[in-house]
């Protein structure tokens, strides 16, 4: 019953998505301001709706009603309990149902923060809004029922993917989806100017805190899908240049594009059709991903059943989205009030220039992403496009954009000075040198990139707390010396101030770890009990192998001593090969020992038949900090997002009521 | 500065930064692209020893070794060719004899390919899409059993001697 009421809740929500997206059309039609408020009720009612619909799949999990088709295909009764409910999304239809239950609830948000969008705005959002959640409602009713039932249910299920058995699936995809899915409300906000044919410093800052708030989330799916991958895989790599993980790369980097050009939109009254494009294209690259992930045009973890009827819908909705948005722009750009161009040296000069390396950066990619899928349709020749052309494209573009990360906040806005702007980044230009040079003298005979790797990171530190510093220090006047005012004023400086320092930093904390990857070893051997395999400065003793047994698993567990080369014992790891009998396949479950931030890896291989078994051992420096770095550009993010300036309009319901056509644009 | 001579800098720089992404992805495209064959293909085309290229076919039956220090030695199939595939490392946990299979490296002097990497799936049912097409073109298989039932698909587990071991270092 439960489950005929959520199939129902979400058909609701299609209905109710209908009308969300038809009420702002027609009260501009109309001229009836009362009308756009039902697009507000309309956007928490379809919330509600897909939220029930949400509970009643993960009920059907939880319980393992094997009735449910979806059930039956990925869950089984031994199945530990939190994968229960991680597996709701851990298919194909569920995690569309996931997808929706975000954007819905995204829509709920915008539809909930009063105070901080203007009325006619955020009607006109919502309603582009409604359409997105109409159209993929449509998909998963049409195409991907979750709900569907089996007659006669059987007795159990065929269980989860063991790969997916992990608590990864519980974290990454909801922190993924937010960030993509979030993307939509930019989209949205940028299509709603478009009709309305106005933009303005308003529109930015109505828009920046939702843009913020996915980049930071996507940000964070990124990195724990990166970690995921690199403990789950068994082979120590942490970025592949998959399709897949560019599919969540290429909005992340024009994501952060936005989030630049739309500062300059607010401050600076400029950039404002650049800035809509973006955000179109943002969202579009979201779509892509999606349909490469979820269309099984890529064969990889992500794409669950493939159904070509999926593909061709999926294919549809984004030729709807992405054309329809193109060409709406194509239209109503030319009406939207440009902004004035604005010298080359300066603040707003320098974003432009961040902007430009950035879509450059994200256009290689796509490139190199697509191509292959292009010439096998167009010539039937099949290529891998792998690391090598990504390395070559991507870090070139990407070098010179950090290069400017310091440099552009040391600039002014309107008219900077280079000679200043040098003048404050000589600290950290000299102490990344000297770091550089000093690495290179210390590791000679190693990877020349390393260094340069591990001074560019210096460089982006040092660069973010001088920029605190000098605005603490103050300018002109009020310029101080006094340790205790500049302590004071760095307190006081905005949240937005630090978050972007924050921000910037943990780009150096990631740039420093991928770089210290330049000096990653791994050793392979095969290992009787008592034998010790070496890499970097560690050594490896297997101990034992030993069976043991796991709640739905049965694992050949190695026992690992970890030494120094001096002999003073580090840790022990674990490394082991389950085998999972309800789908009868087996999955190495990697060993790990954190060292400060530097981990060693270890995989088991082949159990021989004489005792030995094959052991892969990998010493990772300082690999934790590329994660660890992504963590602190989200809590920049998170931080900017308190600022006062930026902060979404609680909803005030008392005051809103009593004074609904005023809505007063957040300050 | 004039208005003019503003916008000539700035467009400028978006061609400078355009030109210099074309220019990497076309330098990048000619050097780095790796071509997908079939043992059959191998055979025809007298490919000359040292290009890398990626090798799918299914591994013979009976024709997995094991040598000393984790070298492993099979035969990889499309049934009308056999070529011999040489590789060291951990391979992936569902390599099986019979199943299918991708393997990534150059071919030496003597016909027998290195590789330094091997791609199999995690799923019972799984024939590299590859692999598949390419025995499709020959009609040695059938399309159907892959319908219906958990299809979850998995990313293709890697084993790779990349690192420091392989020529693909810099990941």
């Amino acid at each position: 019953m439960i489950v005929e009421t959520g199939h129902f809740a979400l058909a609701l929500a299609l209905a109710i998505s209908l009308v969300q997206m038809v009420m702002p059309v027609w009260a501009a039609r109309s001229g009836d301001p009362a009308l756009r408020q039902v697009a507000s009720q309309a956007a928490l009612g379809a919330f509600a709706c897909v939220l029930f619909a949400f509970a009643a799949l993960t009920w059907a999990h939880v319980t393992s009603d094997f009735s449910v088709q979806n059930v039956v295909e990925n869950s089984h009764t031994q199945k530990p309990l939190i994968y229960k409910f991680s597996g709701v999304w851990g298919n194909h239809e569920g995690s569309m149902l996931l997808w929706v239950l975000i954007l819905t609830l995204f829509g709920a948000c915008v539809a909930a923060a009063k105070n901080s969008v203007p009325p006619r705005l955020r009607a006109n959002t919502l309603g582009v809004q409604g359409l997105i959640t109409f159209v993929f409602v449509l998909f998963i009713i049409t195409t991907s029922n979750p709900f569907s039932r089996v007659v006669p249910a059987p007795l159990e299920g065929n269980d989860l993917n063991p790969l997916l058995q992990d608590v990864g699936l519980a974290i990454h995809p909801p922190l993924l989806y937010i960030g993509y899915v979030g993307f939509s409300i930019s989209f949205a906000f940028a299509v709603a100017a478009l009709i309305d044919g106005r933009i303005d410093a308003v529109w930015a800052r109505a828009v920046r805190p939702w843009t913020l708030a996915a980049w930071s989330f996507l940000t964070l799916g990124i990195a724990m899908g990166s970690y995921w991958a690199y403990y789950e895989l068994g082979w120590g790599g942490w970025w592949f240049w998959d399709p897949v993980e560019n599919a969540s790369l290429m909005p992340w980097i024009a994501g952060t594009a936005l989030l630049h050009s739309t500062v300059v939109m607010e401050k600076r009254d400029a950039l404002k059709v650049w800035t809509v494009l973006l955000a179109i294209l943002t969202f579009s690259l979201s779509l892509i991903g999606t349909f490469l992930v979820r269309s099984g045009v890529i064969t990889s973890v992500h794409s669950f059943a493939t159904d070509p009827t999926r593909g061709v819908f999926i294919l549809a909705i984004l030729i709807l989205f992405i054309g329809g948005s193109l060409t709406l722009f194509a239209w109503r750009a030319p009406l939207l009030r440009q902004g004035g161009l604005f010298a080359p040296i300066s603040r707003e000069g320098s974003l432009v220039l961040n902007n430009l390396f950035l879509v450059a950066a994200c256009a290689t990619v796509l490139v190199g992403t697509l191509y292959p899928l292009l010439l096998e349709m167009l010539t039937g020749e099949k290529i891998t496009v792998g690391p090598p052309f990504f390395n070559a494209t991507f870090i070139p573009l990407a070098i010179p954009l950090l290069l400017i990360v310091p440099f552009g906040q040391a600039l002014a806005w309107k008219r900077g000075d280079v000679l200043a702007a040098s003048q404050r980044l000589f600290a950290a230009l000299a102490v990344a040198l000297v770091v550089g040079f000093a690495v290179l003298a210390l590791t000679w005979g190693g990877p020349v990139m390393a260094p340069v790797g591990i001074g560019l990171g210096a460089y982006l530190l040092i660069g973010s707390a001088l920029e605190i510093v000098s605005r603490a220090r103050g300018y002109g006047a009020s310029r101080t010396r006094n340790l205790d005012q500049i302590g004071r004023r760095a307190i006081g400086l905005p949240r937005s101030a630090w978050g972007t320092a924050l921000a910037h930093a943990g780009v150096g904390v990631v740039v420093i770890g991928i770089a210290a990857q330049g000096w990653a070893t791994e050793g392979l051997a095969t290992l009787k009990p008592g034998q010790t395999l070496s890499t970097g400065p560690y050594t490896a003793t297997l101990d034992r192998v030993a069976p043991r047994a796991g709640p739905n698993y049965e694992e050949a567990a190695a026992f690992l001593t970890i030494r120094t080369r001096a002999g003073d014992e580090a840790g022990r790891v674990e490394t082991g090969k389950r085998f999972y009998p309800s789908r009868k396949m087996s999955v190495t479950e990697s060993g790990l020992l954190t060292i400060g931030a530097s981990q060693v890896y270890a995989s088991l291989g082949e159990i021989g038949q004489d005792g030995g078994v094959g052991v892969r051992l990998y010493y990772k420096p300082l690999v934790l900090m590329i994660w660890l770095g992504a963590v602190v550009m989200a809590l920049g993010g998170g931080l900017s997002l308190t600022d006062r300036r930026m902060r979404v309009g609680v909803p005030a319901k008392a005051r809103a009521r009593a004074m609904p056509n005023r809505a007063v644009p957040a300050e | 500065m004039t208005r003019k001579s503003r916008r000539l800098i700035l467009i400028a720089a978006c061609g400078s930064v355009l030109a210099l992404a074309v220019g990497l992805i076309l330098f990048a495209m000619s050097g780095s692209i790796v071509f997908f064959r079939s043992p059959t293909a191998i055979a025809q085309q007298g490919i000359a020893p040292g290009t890398r290229l990626r090798l799918g076919g299914l591994v013979k039956d009976g024709s997995l070794r094991r040598g000393p220090d984790q070298t492993v030695d099979f035969m990889v199939t499309d049934t009308n060719a056999t070529v011999e595939v040489q590789y060291k490392g951990l391979l992936p946990d569902l390599f099986r004899e019979g199943q299918g299979v991708v393997a990534e490296g150059m071919l030496e002097p003597g016909g027998r390919f290195r590789a330094d990497t091997v791609l199999a799936k995690h799923d019972e049912s799984y024939m590299p899409r590859e692999v598949a097409d390419a025995l499709k073109a020959q009609g040695r298989w059938q399309e159907g059993g892959d319908k219906g039932g958990p299809k979850a698909g998995p990313k293709p587990v890697t084993a790779s001697n990349g690192g420091t071991l392989g020529p693909r270092s810099e990941r």
